[in-house]
């Protein structure tokens, strides 16, 4: 009998003792946690995409708590709302979002770009892109393996006939998918405005480009002298909009032989 | 001295504590994915090693002075997770930038199977090893082996797990099973390892 109670003792007595010393500790040791910062990352997305310049939501929380920064408005995900929730607790004037989407750059479907191999590998960009560039002709159009679309954290992305879309609806603009393409060929546009838009990055020379796909960008400058906004401009053979410039006049849009550029509205 | 090396190239090479004793498998499996979180984690189990060592090894003198040895596992268990915490609130004050490194890794360790592996073990080896003259310091140094041997295990596997990521595996093996037979095939590498201490006339 006396055995079972000294054991008892020892292992109370053990449990106690560590129970006391650990809320003592944790009164003695207490660290002052940031409320500012808590509650503007309760606030945040928590995406954790990076798109404000920080190092996730956290990050991005700490900054503003503790006075590094005083844009509201950089987080892209979050939009306005969030801006001004964050202006409300920091007592700073909101900064407005430009809502943005996301833009595959790219309109070469199997129809209409060439292959110039069967590519059997892992299905992946990052993994096909690493092979010749890729199994299309154009070494600059979207390979339509989906590596964007697994990245996406709101489904935004879906693969339409081996290319892949961003629908603006669902896009908030985090960047995942401009990181992880290995063509480098998704862009920021603002959302909600009718604008000219060039859906291809080829540099190749026209000849080339033309035998490649037939929906690319040949940089034959018929946009460019089109546009009476002087929005358009060629480099690198390859035509880009200004969208500050562009009235959406769809000038631009008539001339090419291509049908490369056309007048949409995202979102 | 002897022993002490061969106390050294036991825990790491010849009885490696995940790849021949298969404790520890969880963090190895769950923890292995990066090479970065790899070495966190395994940093912080040779410190929680080390340090549940030194805190139980006399907790075991005062069970054997009441006759109480079958109240080891409760009791150390009891000991390491209490420690663990008062570790993680002190670093917490006073060591950030470590804690920011190693915080998220700590209580995961408070139960793991790993850290009490190595102190009940190391009770054994008093027995066991009594012709050595097994005491506190080679009770440290096997901790410290133990410990670094699971840093081996989870580099080495951290190194196959990114090759893996890229290979194309058939849709049935894909995620843990793929895993699982690869650390078997590590493991199987380690067994290469058997001999070398009685080879090398360390014991």
């Amino acid at each position: 009998m006396t055995d079972i109670i000294i054991a008892v003792a020892i292992v109370a007595g053990i449990g106690i003792l560590a129970g006391f010393l650990l809320a003592v500790l944790s009164k003695v040791m207490a660290v002052p946690v940031d409320e500012k910062a808590a509650e503007i990352e309760e606030i945040l997305p928590g995406a954790n995409c990076g798109s404000c310049g920080f190092s996730g939501c956290s990050g991005y929380a700490a900054a503003l708590s503790s006075g590094k920064t005083t844009e509201t408005g950089l987080c892209n995900p979050g939009g306005n709302e969030v801006s001004q929730k964050i202006a409300e607790i920091m007592g700073l004037s909101a900064g407005t979002v430009t809502p943005m989407t996301a833009v595959v750059r790219c309109a070469g479907t199997p129809d209409k770009a060439q292959n110039k191999l069967d590519y059997d590998g892992v299905q992946s960009c990052q993994m096909a892109s690493q092979l010749f560039g890729g199994p299309k002709s154009c070494s600059y159009g979207c390979l339509g393996l989906g590596d964007c679309a697994r990245a996406c954290p709101y489904d935004a992305i879906m693969l339409c006939d081996g290319v892949a879309v961003v629908s603006p609806e669902m896009c908030r603009a985090c960047k995942k998918c401009v990181a992880v393409c290995p063509k480098h060929i998704i862009t920021l546009m603002p959302k909600g405005q009718l604008t000219a838009a060039v859906l291809c990055v080829n540099h190749d020379k026209g000849a080339k480009t033309r035998k490649d796909c037939t929906v690319g960008c040949i940089g034959c400058m018929k946009c460019v002298k089109a546009c009476p906004n002087g929005a358009v401009k060629v480099e690198n053979f390859t035509a880009s909009v200004d969208n500050m410039k562009c009235t959406a006049c769809g000038a631009c849009a008539e001339q090419c032989p291509t049908g490369a550029i056309s007048v949409l509205k995202l979102g | 001295m002897k022993f002490y090396i061969a106390l050294l190239v036991m825990g790491i090479l010849t009885q490696n504590f995940t790849l021949s004793k298969f404790l520890g498998i969880c963090p190895f499996l769950g923890v292995s994915k990066k090479l970065n979180t790899a070495l966190g984690m395994s940093a912080a189990v040779i410190f929680v090693m080390l340090l549940s060592t030194a805190a139980t090894y006399p907790l075991n003198i005062l069970l054997q002075k009441c006759g109480l040895e079958y109240l080891q596992t409760i009791v150390f268990i009891l000991v390491i997770a209490a420690l663990v915490q008062m570790v993680e609130i002190i670093m917490k004050k006073y060591m950030k930038p470590l804690y920011n490194s190693l915080g998220i890794y700590l209580p995961l360790i408070t139960t793991n199977c790993a850290v009490l592996g190595v102190v009940i073990l190391n009770i054994d080896n008093i027995t066991g090893y009594a012709a050595y003259g097994f005491g506190f310091g080679h009770a440290m140094v096997n901790s410290f082996a133990a410990g670094a041997g699971f840093m081996l295990a989870m580099v080495l596997f951290a190194g196959v797990r990114s090759r893996l990521e890229a290979a194309d595996i058939p849709k049935g093996l894909q995620g843990l099973p793929i895993t699982l037979i690869a650390a078997s095939i590590v493991s199987l590498s380690f067994l290469g390892f058997s001999g070398i201490v009685e080879g090398m006339g360390l014991m």
